[in-house]
């Protein structure tokens, strides 16, 4: 197990280091700097940008000195917000985001893995149909369209919930963890579905069944452990999707997560500030699939014996 | 037994879901009109608020609530009114301000607003070093322009001086008649010596003394919080020295730049007024709520420039055909709603009673023929060209538009480019381009800030129109005059050279759009939709 964790961790080492030189010459040799404006400026005010920018040293000059400060943990001062830095936006939108993925996650699993046993156990009936045709529904229906038809009816219609904002009045939080967490509930319905068929027709829960013990128990403690596997396996990265993939919800919710900050740094090229996003969005993705991957090895025996020699 | 535990898990999640919503509770804009808290919509997220880094109109909604200038603006006039200064005098010749600033006038930290504060902040806002962008709107003064390019390092050679502590003389270069106006702008907004430095060099553009906390301000708000991407809140500044006629307790400013959003959270009585209004939602405010949506003439031109130094373009006649053959018109009242104003000239008409010229008209007639002196009889021959706008639905619409007018009227094909905002920001500075969109908003009420743009090699020009005559007129002799019907008579000259030589497509002049509550007074539309937060006030309704 531990020599499984070594082997995955170090694999990550050279997946973020070319994340950093990817992303750094790639947001240089976009069209447009960050400076870029409709009025002209001067030659001198122009210089003065770069310089306090460090923009006018060689490319290979100013990425080492990246990587430099990068080492010291510091992703450099913010190009289009000058009084901050990269540092600190992040752990600014980081908790909501987290906070924001975490809500729309378990709504996600619960409503899933509901949906998902529930099909299961009665295959092809209308306990299957309706359950499947809804999340069918959910992975088609993108969070751009579901938020603003949530905002709609339960914010405007209805007017139960507040329609923005984070943590500013009650229950605001409740529609973007729901429109986040709609299209992952509906692939975790699938997904438990099909593990749960699978796992259902195996001979030891006949077994199970023979020695007699209660279906509940041949559900819960036999047949979930085999049959949401898929699940778990899916977690890990579904939730880095979750971090990574906020960024619509949070506008139309009006969220000051990370998620926004990563958008605006792209449209306003604000190289520190992509480079400070993506590469932790990128590390958090690793460390997602890492954790996933020792789950699911702690889940499956099968796994575990692989790397026990 | 499954099912059963199923069945309680949906009554739970459907209880949390009901139990979440607040009912009908007070909404914040009326909270806010009872308590004298203004909700604003007010676009972007700013980038700052240090006076003389930032450049967007965001920005100056919150940099103008902060800091106060020499002048200030009326909002219903657009007349200079004192303000830091108490008052001026003007001497004959048009060139040496003497202002005679306020003894009251203190920083939120308590220190006495001086003429060297002014002084200070006009060094620092040129200073090179600093980076400037908005520096050239300090030019008028004397030596301002060559301080800025580092051709003189020594700012006393610089058109400001202190005379005593409250008294600033300021020398202009030409006489500049718009030159008090441009001291409301937060290019010359005083900043507080002490504290800028206290958290670094003048120049460095990243510091934190612009941050809540840090900041030292001399305007009727100062700065409670500021968390970026959810709002800034300023509250009414108890130190200023008119703090009795701020009529405001707060203002929260909302970076809202999704405008569907932003409308939902109006709808939801969350703000009180709107930076925009989505363009397909218009006609349904104007129908059912016309009380709540405000329409008003707006300083900026939406037009299209022609790179000249391109061939077909470079030729006269081809630019004619393809200015007179756009029914501006017919696109104003299907794409546009009907909203804009249809433009013939680039100066907006009215803009401090100066109207521009007209001197063509919707005549596809006349273009073809023009077009076919030029060689191409209906357009036969003539290259496929582009036309480039930035990612945005309703410029594609109206590019749409005008493609097929163009189509329709004098047979030549043109396609449609769109680029990403920084992306189009590039091919225009570098001049590569056809045909390519562009907005101008007036950073001062004159028509000088339109026609100054398209003298010879100038830096927004972009289009490689150049006249001889234009630039006499704009650089050299309108300057001179201090009458304004004779400086407007010369910039009527310009203009018709301009429109004659057609280096751009005038569109249409731009209209502000913004929802607003009926609680929020005091704000009346101007032009420049500008705020002077010292007359905004919120009525509660019964």
């Amino acid at each position: 197990m531990w020599r499984f964790i070594a082997v995955r961790t170090l694999q990550a080492i050279p997946v973020i280091l070319t994340v950093i030189t990817v992303t750094f010459f790639l947001v240089r040799a976009a069209p447009g700097g960050p400076f870029s404006s409709e009025k002209a400026v001067s030659d001198q005010v122009k210089a003065a940008l770069e310089e306090q920018y460090r923009l006018d040293l060689p490319a290979y000059e100013q990425y080492f000195a990246y990587m430099v400060d990068l080492f010291r943990g510091d992703f450099g001062p913010s190009f289009n917000f000058p009084s901050r830095s990269v540092n600190e936006l992040i752990f600014q939108g980081l908790p909501i985001t987290l906070e924001l993925g975490l809500y729309a996650m378990l709504i996600a699993v619960l409503i899933g893995v509901v949906a998902g046993v529930c099909a299961a156990l009665k295959p092809n009936t209308l306990q299957d149909y309706i359950p499947m045709s809804l999340s069918m529904i959910g992975i088609c229906m993108p969070s751009f369209l579901l938020g603003p038809v949530l905002v709609l009816v339960f914010g405007i219609w209805l007017d139960w919930v507040p329609i923005s904002g984070w943590g500013n009045s009650a229950g605001d939080k409740l529609l973007p963890s729901i429109t986040l967490g709609a299209m992952y509930a509906a692939y975790i319905a699938r997904l438990s579905r099909s593990g749960m068929l699978e796992v259902l027709s195996q001979d030891y829960l006949r077994t199970a069944r023979a020695k007699g013990l209660p279906e509940y128990i041949v559900i819960i403690k036999h047949a979930l452990r085999g049959g949401l596997l898929p699940v778990v396996a899916y977690i890990g990265p579904a939730f880095a999707g979750l971090l990574s993939g906020s960024f619509v919800v949070e506008t139309v919710f009006q969220i000051p997560g990370l998620g926004r900050f990563y958008v605006q740094a792209a449209f306003n090229r604000d190289y520190t500030m992509i480079l400070g996003t993506t590469v932790f969005l990128a590390s958090l993705i690793v460390v997602f699939n890492l954790l996933s991957d020792i789950l699911s090895a702690w889940i499956n025996p099968r796994l575990r014996y692989q790397f026990r020699k | 037994m499954i099912l059963n535990r199923m069945k309680w898990t949906i009554a739970f999640l459907s209880l949390v879901l009901i139990g979440c919503g607040g009912g009908s509770e007070e909404r914040r804009v009326e909270v806010g009109a009872r308590e004298g808290v203004l909700h604003f919509g007010n676009g972007t997220e700013v980038q700052g608020l240090d006076p003389h880094i930032v450049t967007g109109v965001p920005e100056h909604h919150i940099v103008t609530a902060l800091f106060e200038g020499l002048t200030s603006k009326n909002p219903y006039t657009l007349e200079s009114e004192p303000a830091a200064a108490k008052s001026w005098d003007i001497s004959e010749d048009g060139l040496t301000y003497t202002f005679n600033l306020r003894e009251d006038g203190r920083w939120t930290n308590g220190d006495p607003v001086t003429a060297e504060d002014f002084r200070w902040s006009f060094e620092r806002a040129l200073t090179p070093a600093l980076g400037n962008q908005n520096n050239y709107m300090l030019f008028p003064i004397a030596n301002a322009e060559a301080f800025a390019n580092g051709e003189i390092d020594d700012f006393k050679q610089v058109g400001a001086k202190v005379i005593d502590q409250t008294t600033l003389q300021v020398t202009l270069r030409t006489p500049t008649p718009y030159f008090l106006q441009l001291l409301d702008h937060y290019i010359a907004y005083p900043v507080h010596r002490n504290t800028v430095e206290a958290f670094g060099s003048y120049t460095d553009r990243i510091s934190q003394w612009a941050r809540e906390g840090n900041i030292v301000t001399n305007g009727a708000f100062e700065l409670i919080e500021w968390q970026v991407n959810s709002h800034i809140r300023v509250e009414k500044n108890l130190s200023y020295w008119d703090a009795e006629n701020i009529k405001l307790n707060a203002i929260v400013y909302y970076p809202t730049e999704n405008l569907v959003t932003e409308e939902r959270m109006f709808r939801d009585g969350q703000l009180h007024r709107t930076n925009e209004v989505p363009l397909d939602k218009v006609s349904v405010y104007l129908a059912d709520d016309p009380d709540r949506i405000v329409i008003a003439p707006y300083l900026g031109t939406y037009y299209y420039m022609i790179n000249t130094t391109r061939k077909p373009f470079d030729d006269v006649r081809v630019r004619k055909a393809l200015v007179m053959s756009i029914d501006r018109e017919l696109l104003n009242e299907t794409v546009l709603e009907g909203i804009m104003d249809p433009s013939y000239a680039l100066v907006p008409p009215g803009t401090l009673g100066y109207q521009p010229p007209k001197i063509f008209a919707y005549d596809p007639d006349q273009a073809k023929a023009l077009l076919a002196e030029a060689g191409f009889p209906n357009g036969e021959g003539f290259p496929v060209f582009e036309l480039l706008y930035n990612t945005q639905e309703n410029h594609r619409k109206i590019a749409i538009a005008i493609q097929q007018m163009w189509q329709a009227n004098l047979g030549i094909s043109v396609s449609l480019l769109n680029q990403e905002w920084r992306v189009y920001l590039n091919s225009q500075e570098n001049q590569n381009y056809d045909i390519s969109r562009r907005g101008w908003i007036g950073d001062y009420v004159d028509p000088n800030t339109f026609l100054d743009m398209y003298i010879t090699d100038g830096g927004n020009n972009k289009t490689g129109f150049s006249n001889q005559r234009y630039d006499q007129l704009v650089l050299g002799e309108a300057p001179t005059k201090l009458n304004q019907d004779e400086r407007f008579a010369l910039y009527y000259e310009a203009e018709t050279i301009l429109m004659e030589e057609v280096p751009i497509i005038p569109i249409y002049t731009y209209q502000t759009k913004s929802l607003r509550d009926p609680s929020f007074k005091g704000a009346p539309s101007n032009i420049m939709d500008h705020y002077n937060w010292k007359y905004v006030y919120l009525e509660a309704s019964e």
